[in-house]
């Protein structure tokens, strides 16, 4: 894992400075709210409908035992006991005081965390994949890349007024876990004919309410020129996007109103004056950074048997475990949706058990994901029951990856203030209708991603099943989408007709959920059906 | 608007001062040269007219169609409307790369803690609409010990640091 070296240090610490010294300025009354607001935003700091909510980066999702330590201390301390996962690899606390902000930036500084660009118009926390470094999939471990443009990114003078905010993600396998091209810009690293590596490069991605899948613009990046390549495409927005009206100013817009080749051409043209500049990190930091995250010392000779003699764990094991590149390993992801709780919430107590096993079983690694949970990216096979174990124990053993009850959604009405719906309990309530493990299994791969309104935080426009909270005369009411996807065969979901009330809601799900078990061929996920029979085929069973 | 009202104005209090574009005791000016005293024109003037030596940008203009001029010009004005548009960060850091050494300018809504990235883009003078508490730019400018990437103001990024 990376760390910080005196600089890196120096420059959180001095961050923290700096927004002591702009609180203050605030609490004294030297600055409005409206001006106050796009600082605070760029250190996380959002004011939602009953108190302020602090956004903390996890660089490329990964951090070790004493980050997450420190993660439960600051729930313990300044909120309520618990944190948030969120959808970008982020960690959300929903009760923090504004007094007492200083104060946590300063003790996340100790463990080398910070809030830096996690919300307001700037260049956000780069996202990852959650396997980076453990996949068996993957050419190359893509987080180096990652903590160069997190280097590059962080107080970018020229950037720090972006039209809107900026979502990079990176990662290095034929299978998308990061929902790349949901994203303003996204790396995947690929191999090309002569065997180099480099990057395939998408822009234009993004939800909201106006959602884009990403265009490629380029097939194939040099890695070593991709600083030059990034500040190439932020130029080029930042000069062109619109400025009057915010709905219209992300990336995505600009993409599509120049068009894909236009903008390409903009691009090109830009990146062949920054590489004049000599704006790349040279081999030796690409190095020294890539040191760090050089594979642990795995083990050699290990068994590869798994005992399954016990169903429970068996079940767990089939659903949570995902193959390693090491011989004897293997990934395990920890459910943060146990059946009837908030999707990505975290008490104290099971942050510091996770922190416990990362510890003793992973090499001191964690991971959180996009769909909102946790992994422990480097176990011993012939540890996994001894993991089982303690997880289920602290209420962390649910076995429902990619299922139906693996169900992302936003923070809605319960705490957001642009909320048109609440989204948690729409959540749970599904996720108690299909709580049956058989059930569940039979379904198969099912991704169900709700929001509380058309933001899209809770990437509905990604989802196999998608929900969208809407304000019908001033009621809750929801509109239900098929067909989403945040793979490599990205794919944004479509309205099935008209909206439906919380009770109602789940019920629709359910009469999707049983059309495609009718309809399904063998081997076919509910997406599979969908796309083999579209809208059409499912609308008479949901509306009869 | 910006600091607080009561602070601000000609003779405001203590710490405060009225910045006088072009006075060459004015603490938001980073230059040695005297100030050019000729008003600004709008872009379009200045290409018109061949005997223009300072110019207005506003915040959609592009400064590219300066590069032919770059001898006569002395000032650069790049206003900006709005602190949330960031364009003119664009634009000084543009003129600086074609090789411009002479003042830039920011005017509009210029709020303290955006000056320290503006110097870094390349502006070297400062006429914000809502004058500035001196202590807290100084404390602004001096915040970070370092950077992590290039920039106009020539300062060594980290990366260029750990590697001699
Ligand atoms: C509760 C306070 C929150 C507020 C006020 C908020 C606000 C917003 C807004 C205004 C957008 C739309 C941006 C745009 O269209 O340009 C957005 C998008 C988004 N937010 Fe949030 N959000 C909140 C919480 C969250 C949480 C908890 C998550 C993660 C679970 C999240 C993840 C996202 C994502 C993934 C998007 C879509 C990004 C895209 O458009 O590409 N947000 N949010
Ligand atoms: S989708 Fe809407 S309701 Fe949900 S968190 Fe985002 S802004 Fe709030």
């Amino acid at each position: 894992m990376y760390k910080y070296d005196q600089y890196d240090q120096a420059m959180v610490s001095a961050r923290v400075a700096d927004f002591r010294d702009q609180t203050r300025r605030r609490l004294e009354g030297k600055m409005t709210d409206d001006q106050f607001k796009p600082l605070r935003l760029k250190n996380g700091l959002y004011l939602q409908l009953h108190a302020y909510m602090l956004r903390v980066a996890i660089p490329y999702g990964t951090l070790n035992s004493r980050q997450m330590r420190k993660l439960a201390h600051i729930a313990r301390t300044y909120d309520r006991g618990y944190g948030h996962f969120t959808t970008r690899q982020n960690i959300q606390y929903n009760w923090i005081k504004l007094e007492d902000a200083p104060d946590i930036l300063a003790e996340l500084a100790t463990v080398e965390m910070h809030a830096i660009q996690t919300s307001g118009e700037s260049i956000r926390n780069i996202s990852a994949d959650q396997y980076a470094g453990a996949a068996a999939d993957e050419i190359i471990d893509p987080r180096p890349w990652a903590e160069m443009i997190r280097q590059m990114t962080t107080f970018m003078p020229e950037f720090s007024y972006l039209p809107r905010k900026f979502k990079i993600a990176v990662i290095a396998a034929e299978t998308d876990r990061a929902a790349l091209r949901w994203h303003d810009c996204a790396l995947r690293i690929v191999r090309n004919e002569a065997g180099k590596i480099g990057f395939e490069v998408f822009a234009g991605g993004g939800m909201g309410r106006t959602p884009f899948i990403a265009y490629k613009i380029r097939d194939f990046l040099p890695t070593g020129q991709i600083l030059s390549y990034l500040q190439a495409i932020l130029r080029v927005w930042n000069r062109n996007a619109r400025r009057d009206n915010i709905h219209k100013q992300r990336m995505k817009i600009l993409v599509h109103e120049l068009g894909e080749d236009e903008f390409r051409r903009q691009v090109e043209e830009e990146f062949q004056h920054f590489l004049a500049l000599g704006e790349d990190f040279p081999q030796a930091e690409y190095d020294r950074i890539a040191a760090y995250f050089a594979p642990p010392p795995f083990e050699t000779g290990l068994s590869e048997e798994i005992d399954r003699s016990d169903p429970d764990f068996a079940l767990w094991v089939d659903q949570q475990v995902a193959a390693h590149k090491a011989p004897g390993y293997a990934i395990v992801n920890i459910s943060l949706k146990p059946i009837g709780q908030i999707p990505g919430d975290i008490s104290a107590e099971q942050m510091e058990l996770v922190a416990d096993l990362a510890e003793r079983y992973s090499f001191d690694e964690l991971r959180a994901t996009h769909a909102q949970n946790l992994v422990l990216p480097h176990v011993r096979k012939e540890d996994l029951h001894a993991v089982w174990t303690a997880l289920h124990e602290a209420g962390l053993g649910e076995a429902n990856l990619d299922l139906v009850t693996d169900i992302i959604a936003c923070p809605g009405l319960d705490y957001c203030s642009l909320a048109n719906a609440r989204s948690i309990p729409v959540a749970q309530k599904i996720a108690e209708r299909f709580a049956d493990a058989e059930r569940q299994k039979d379904l198969g791969e099912l991704k169900i991603k709700i929001s509380g309104c058309i933001n899209a935080c809770g990437h509905h426009h990604a989802g196999h099943i998608g929900i969208l909270g809407v304000d019908r005369k001033g009621t809750e009411n929801y509109q239900l989408l098929l067909g989403g996807s945040g793979d490599e065969e990205t794919s944004q979901a479509k309205i099935t007709g008209p909206g439906f009330d919380e009770a109602g809601i789940v019920d629709a799900v359910e009469r999707a959920v049983e059309r495609y078990r009718e309809i399904r061929e063998p081997g076919e996920r509910f997406l599979d059906t969908y796309r083999r029979v579209g809208m059409d085929g499912f609308k008479e069973a949901i509306y009869g | 608007m910006a600091d607080s009202p009561s602070a601000g104005g000609p003779g405001g209090g203590p710490g405060t001062l009225e910045p006088t574009p072009g006075g060459e005791r004015d603490w938001l000016r980073f230059r040695d040269d005297s100030a050019p005293d000729e008003p600004a024109v709008s872009l379009d003037a200045f290409l018109d007219q061949s005997n223009a030596g300072s110019v207005r940008i506003e915040a959609g203009d592009d400064v590219r169609h300066l590069a032919p001029h770059l001898e006569r010009l002395r000032l650069v004005e790049i206003d900006f409307p709005k602190f949330r548009d960031g364009r003119g960060f664009s634009s000084a850091r543009v003129l600086r790369e074609m090789g411009y050494d002479g003042e830039i300018k920011a005017t509009g809504e210029v709020l303290v803690d955006l000056i320290y990235f503006m110097r870094r883009c390349g502006f070297d003078s400062f006429a914000p609409d809502v004058p500035l508490d001196r202590a807290d730019v100084e404390s602004v400018l001096n915040r970070y010990p370092h950077v992590y990437q290039h920039a106009a103001d020539g300062a060594v990024p980290i990366w260029q640091l750990r590697h001699g």
